[in-house]
């Protein structure tokens, strides 16, 4: 009873806040923009096998490195492979390798978050110890680091870069959690005689989940370009499965003869990094407008 | 606060996350796979030899045996031996660390050049097509893969117009016009993307000046605009600006792994790269540890920094 007294109030105003954030990202026209880029990469990726004309991994040594042309839009590379497939393969392992690393360091770092700012003590304490010396070290030196000890490949890739991005997260999940904890509604469950435990998972987790939304697009954007990095010094995406990192390694001993082979992956992952900058600005200015950048 | 307390204190919060870094960096050789001795023992490889180098490395220990074994070594400076530089992994990162430092130095100035000038027009021009176009290019220098664009001014001003090295590095004692020359790319790929995040700091610090009662008061008494943005909004925009260049710095550092990769500057960057390859735990420890202790000194920098140019934090400390 005394719950329902505390979360009927507090429903309505929540969609009503979310239905005013979404009409203000909507004016915001370069993000609404940046968003369509996206959505089209999206879907693009994950139709790969029907956009995409030819096999990215096949050799045609009848076609090697051709310029651009009616068969081949953007070329073929020193195997004869079309370049266009392999970029469009290569936004499966971006995309992937922005979104799901990410996601790891949000369900891991949301609960320990939660804990360290909603109970505090020692274990606060700790976990925040450890967060100020994860984060001494630089994202990429840290995600090298991890990568060395967990050995090449995609899959080790994106688990390094989940790890490197915890401690961001973890700390502004903590504060996120410290600063809804103290707030009128939370001391009225409190008043109402609801558990610690469900306070903490009922009415504190979902308040502290807007202000994660903006750094998490963001990191979305690092993570893209940290797993092109590791792809591009080999440690990523192994060949000769395609990623717009490892494209930017194989063109790199042809710079001369064959330029276009660097040119595309690297505008790839431009556009879409630009894109994920320019959504998540809008997404903070449409969630506080006083930060309108 | 005195600016010696406030020293004092920050540096007494500095020393317990040198430990925990310490022991995070202690632990990643934990999480390799497999028996370290039956790696070192190579071709050797039977019971005798392997139970001999776990002793004498002490891997028969337990974990905070072997981790205070080695933070006792590296608090002398004694982080192991490269064995395929067959160097002490100090030296080794002595002899790499002044090439970095001279790239992130050039790359800052580049970045600070071209990074508050166009933050402050930004700023001033909020509402015109120059206004858009600063941010813009600001929101282009963090969005760009800086190896890519490396990749393309290699192709436009070495491979296409000849006009500067494509790699290499000279160092300034044996030709500074060749060291100059060979630095001028790496620091504008590095620099750009420092730029973009220092472009972004001081428009809105320049904004958020601009608003402000004094610079009111400066326009209402008529005062001219150009003299209101650079004698009074400026100076003061430029406090967190420099504060946040200082971290920023620490940044270059991690940035330039790649950028060192691309023009072949046998820097700090390659260093932990090639140690990787080669699977030389000591020197990537190495590397990581002393990354983070500068990175951690910066930031102290940074706050000390602060702590001189703004007295408003002597008050709200005090």
């Amino acid at each position: 009873m005394a719950d329902a007294v505390v979360t009927s109030p507090l429903a309505p105003a929540t969609s009503r806040i979310r239905n005013r954030t979404i009409r203000r990202f909507l004016t915001h026209r370069p993000a609404v923009v940046g968003l369509c880029i996206l959505v089209f990469v999206a879907l693009v990726a994950i139709f790969a096998p029907i956009v995409a004309p030819y096999d990215p991994i096949k050799s045609d040594f009848s076609a090697i490195r051709q310029g651009p042309s009616a068969l081949h839009w953007m070329g073929t590379d020193e195997l004869g492979r079309d370049l266009l497939s392999r970029l469009i393969y290569g936004a499966r392992t971006s995309l992937m390798a922005g979104v799901l690393p990410v996601s790891l360091a949000l369900i891991i770092s949301i609960p320990l978050g939660l804990l360290s700012g909603y109970v505090g003590g020692f274990l606060d304490t700790v976990l925040m110890r450890i967060t100020d010396a994860l984060l001494a070290i630089p994202f990429l030196v840290l995600a090298i680091a991890l990568t060395a000890v967990l050995g090449p490949g995609l899959y080790n890739a994106m688990l390094a870069i989940g790890v490197a991005a915890i401690p961001v997260f973890l700390r502004l999940s903590r504060g996120s959690a410290l600063a809804v904890s103290k707030e009128d509604y939370i001391e009225a469950a409190r008043a109402g005689g609801n558990s610690s435990l469900r306070i903490a998972f009922k009415h504190v987790l979902p308040n502290m989940i807007p202000p994660l939304f903006v750094q998490a697009t963001l990191t979305v954007a690092t993570a893209i370009i940290v797993e092109a990095s590791l792809s591009f010094l080999g440690l990523g995406q192994r060949p000769p499965a395609p990623s717009w990192g490892s494209m930017l390694n194989e063109s790199q001993r042809f710079l001369t003869t064959m330029p276009l082979m660097s040119l595309w992956p690297g505008l790839a992952i431009f556009m879409v990094v630009m894109s994920i900058n320019i959504v998540g600005d809008g997404i903070r200015d449409a969630m506080d407008p006083r930060h309108k950048s | 606060m005195t600016l010696g307390g406030f020293m004092l204190r920050r540096l007494a919060s500095i020393i317990p996350t040198l430990i925990f870094v310490s022991i995070i960096v202690f632990s990643l050789q934990q999480l390799i796979p497999g028996d370290p001795a039956i790696a070192m023992a190579g071709d050797e490889l039977n019971d005798e030899a392997v139970q001999e180098i776990r002793v004498k490395y002490g891997f028969d220990q337990p974990f905070y045996v072997q981790y205070f074994k080695w933070i006792g070594n590296v608090v002398v400076g004694d982080f192991g031996a490269s064995y395929r530089n067959k160097m002490e992994v100090l030296d080794l990162i002595l002899t790499k660390l002044p090439v970095t430092l001279q790239l992130a130095v050039f790359s800052m100035i580049v970045a600070l050049i071209i990074g508050i000038p166009t933050g402050i027009i930004a700023a001033t021009h909020k509402d015109s097509f120059i206004g858009t176009a600063a941010n813009l290019f600001a929101l282009t220098g963090v969005s760009i893969p800086h190896f890519w664009l490396g990749i393309m001014l290699i192709l436009l001003f070495s491979v296409n117009l000849g006009l500067l090295p494509s790699s290499g590095y000279v160092p300034p004692w044996e030709d500074l016009r060749q060291n100059l020359l060979s630095l001028i790319m790496p620091s504008i790929v590095l620099g750009t993307g420092v730029a973009g995040v220092i472009t972004r700091h001081t428009r809105g610090a320049m904004l958020q000046v601009l608003s402000s009662d004094y610079v009111r008061t400066a326009r209402a008494k008529g005062v001219a605009e150009r003299i209101v943005v650079s004698k009074h909004a400026l100076r003061n925009a430029l406090i967190p600006v420099i504060t946040l260049s200082t971290i920023e710095f620490g940044q270059l550092l991690s940035g330039a792994i790649l950028t060192e990769q691309i023009f072949s500057i046998p820097g700090f960057g390659k260093l932990i790269v090639d140690a990787v390859f080669f699977r030389e735990y000591a020197v990537v420890q190495g590397v990581v540890m002393v990354t983070a202790t500068l990175f951690i000194l910066l930031n102290f920098v940074a706050d000390i920094l602060y702590f001189v140019v703004n007295p408003r934090m002597r008050s709200a400390n005090g």
